[in-house]
């Protein structure tokens, strides 16, 4: 196989025909650059896209209360439907096949102290299950219990960013915080992947926000999982069922559309995905109509190459080389070229796209990125098509009488 | 060396075929130096096509060397100019972004012989044709007739059984043109086997047999007192 005399040959012809190898092995390398970059800003945006929308619980349902449209049972419409915390016990009750966890939350916005520093931020108070909704992350301390809630305890969870403009380095756990004029003790700090928003509430237990607000026992919204194993056909039977079961309760006409909304995350997550498909699609699809530019380009080149060499193939074939030795020698050298040009082309982008990923974030590519073994097949599918696209006009010229070889000028 | 019977050629002209070589019967002895003379049409330049095995024959047989040449393949027809034939073309053909020297080379590299000593064969034909020291320039770097001088060292350096010459001198002026037929002649004084096409009377004279061709047959052919190209050089 290898036949140093063979390669002398190549080197010497490559050396002495800088142009033509320039263009040729140029058109290969910049085919796959722009082909890792393309594909690695596909996956930069799909990246971007999941921490966007898949980063809470996917088996949740919202519930959130509104005004009733329809008079009914002896009720006007435009009535304030409200929840109370006996919806909570009733729907655990009626529910438990479909039910993983329930929680409520009230959000109210508040002026926060701690030393000399504060500043606004939204508290949510919750019940220990909205860890899990939210997928929140503690960092130190607790979340919000069951005794918490039992005994309408003062304590606070801060997320990570109020830790930081508060407490700055001081160690925020066991301290004293003043939320709208009462004391909080804070018993942990979490981080979320949703991002900087996130991480600016601060959670306590809901009987404690009713307690506050004159002892009531409303409730601003429900959130609620239903288990996993009933699938996404099981989350819509669950919400119809749930639909109704609220609307009987709080006397509200079933064909109102208004009164009660009710978000599934399900149905929205499907919508996500079906959307992260369409995203990976594209993605693929510009990657392979590159490709195939390339590869047209590759052959282009190899055309004209072989066209511009027919009379040196005349001449060679007329001092004895043998139509194997002329496609051998197009071919070995096509190949040397697409193959070191194709990895030379592969590495400039997955440096490039490296060092370029992280200003790119701003634009909605998250760390953009190729694997390994996409970017070395399209990179072998470039070569093995350079290969092709050489062989065709090679065998044409290989079979080419000399004498017409000869003739052209 | 060379034995033609009853040779036919025509070429297809899309609904018309043109008849070019009528049933040439021609004999080459070895060492000789036959010059093949004819107007522009006559089938010179098809005979010696032909010959070349750079075309190939509708009728009739053709023996170089005691070997039929018959059925080639391009595989075969390559291999047999390269053991048996050397070409000189009007135009040189020299690869011109190889040096002379490469140039050369190039058959003793498709006979697959080492390339130092390839090169040390070349570099000696270059010296027999009086350019070693030209061997590391291109083509275009040389006048035409050192381009006409190399590309004969490249025919020869494959040690042919017949060197084929076509116009050897057609692009040449006339003083290079003695200088190259000098070269020639000294070439087939060692013994060598050459056939020239030509349309040059002068040219003709220089070698010791011409063979006239008109409309595709044989009309003369005779042996002739060679005229020396060195008295004119």
């Amino acid at each position: 196989m290898f036949n140093r005399d063979r390669w002398q040959e190549i080197f010497e012809t490559i050396r002495k025909n800088k142009l033509r190898t320039f263009l040729s092995g140029f058109t290969v390398a910049l085919g796959i650059f722009i082909f890792i970059i393309l594909f690695g800003f596909g996956n930069g945006l799909k990246n971007q896209f999941q921490e966007f929308f898949l980063d809470d619980a996917t088996n949740v349902i919202f519930l959130f209360p509104g005004k009733t449209s329809k008079p009914y049972n002896g009720f006007k419409s435009n009535r304030r439907i409200e929840f109370k915390n006996d919806d909570l016990s009733d729907i655990k009750e009626q529910f438990p096949f479909f039910l993983e966890y329930i929680t409520p939350r009230i959000s109210r916005g508040a002026v926060v102290k701690y030393k000399n520093e504060f500043d606004n931020y939204t508290t949510r108070a919750v019940g220990p299950a909205h860890q899990f909704a939210e997928k929140t992350i503690l960092m130190k301390g607790r979340f919000i219990n069951q005794d918490d809630i039992k005994n309408k305890t003062k304590y606070a969870v801060i997320g990570r960013l109020v830790a930081q403009d508060l407490f700055n380095q001081e160690d925020p756990l066991g301290k004293f915080i003043d939320i709208g004029n009462s004391v909080f003790k804070v018993v942990g700090v979490f981080q979320d992947d949703g991002g900087d928003r996130e991480e600016r509430y601060i959670y306590i237990p809901y009987t404690t926000r009713q307690l506050l607000e004159r002892s009531n026992d409303k409730l601003d919204q429900i959130i609620l999982a239903f288990k996993p194993q009933i699938g996404h056909s099981g989350s819509v039977l669950f919400e119809r069922k749930l639909r109704e079961f609220l609307k009987k309760k709080k006397s509200i006409d079933p064909s109102d559309p208004n009164g009660i909304y009710i978000r599934n995350v399900a149905d929205q997550l499907k919508q996500n995905q079906q959307f992260a498909n369409v995203l990976q699609l594209i993605v693929t699809f510009v990657g392979l109509g590159t490709l195939i530019a390339g590869i047209i380009g590759i052959s282009n080149i190899m055309v004209f190459v072989v066209k511009e060499r027919t009379k040196e193939l005349g001449i060679r074939k007329a001092l004895g080389a043998t139509p194997k030795a002329v496609i051998r020698m197009i071919l070995q050298e096509s190949i040397f070229i697409t193959t070191i040009s194709g990895y030379i082309g592969l590495f400039i982008g997955i440096f490039v796209l490296k060092n370029i990923g992280v200003s790119l974030q701003d634009y909605f590519i998250k760390n953009p990125y190729i694997d390994t073994s996409t970017a070395l097949f399209s990179t072998m599918i470039l070569i093995l098509f350079g290969g092709i696209a050489g062989y065709i006009p090679a065998k044409r010229a290989a079979q080419i009488k000399p004498i017409i070889a000869l003739r052209d000028e | 060396m060379i034995k033609i019977t009853n040779l036919h050629k025509s070429y297809k002209m899309g609904n018309s075929s043109l008849h070019v070589l009528k049933g040439i019967d021609f004999e080459v002895e070895e060492g000789e130096l036959v010059a093949i003379m004819g107007s522009s049409g006559s089938g010179k330049s098809t005979l010696l096509n032909i010959l070349g095995m750079l075309d190939v024959l509708d009728e009739g047989s053709y023996l170089l060397d005691d070997v039929l040449i018959k059925d080639l393949d391009e595989t075969k027809a390559a291999k047999y100019r390269n053991q048996f034939l050397g070409f000189v073309f009007q135009s040189f053909n020299l690869i011109n972004y190889k040096s002379a020297l490469e140039n050369v080379s190039l058959p003793l590299y498709y006979q697959g012989i080492a390339r130092k000593e390839r090169q040390e064969q070349a570099l000696e034909y270059l010296t027999r044709v009086g350019l070693a020291d030209w061997a590391t320039h291109l083509p275009s770097e040389l006048s035409g007739g050192q381009k006409q001088r190399v590309a004969i060292a490249r025919a020869m350096a494959s040690k042919p059984k017949v060197l084929l010459a076509d116009e050897p001198t057609g692009a040449l002026d006339t003083k290079t043109s003695y200088e190259v037929m000098d070269l020639i002649q000294k070439i087939n004084e060692e013994g060598n086997t050459i056939l020239v096409v030509t349309h040059e009377e002068d040219i003709a004279k220089m070698c010791k047999r011409i063979v006239k061709l008109k409309d595709g047959v044989i009309v003369e052919d005779s042996k002739v007192k060679q005229v020396l190209a060195a008295d004119y050089v």
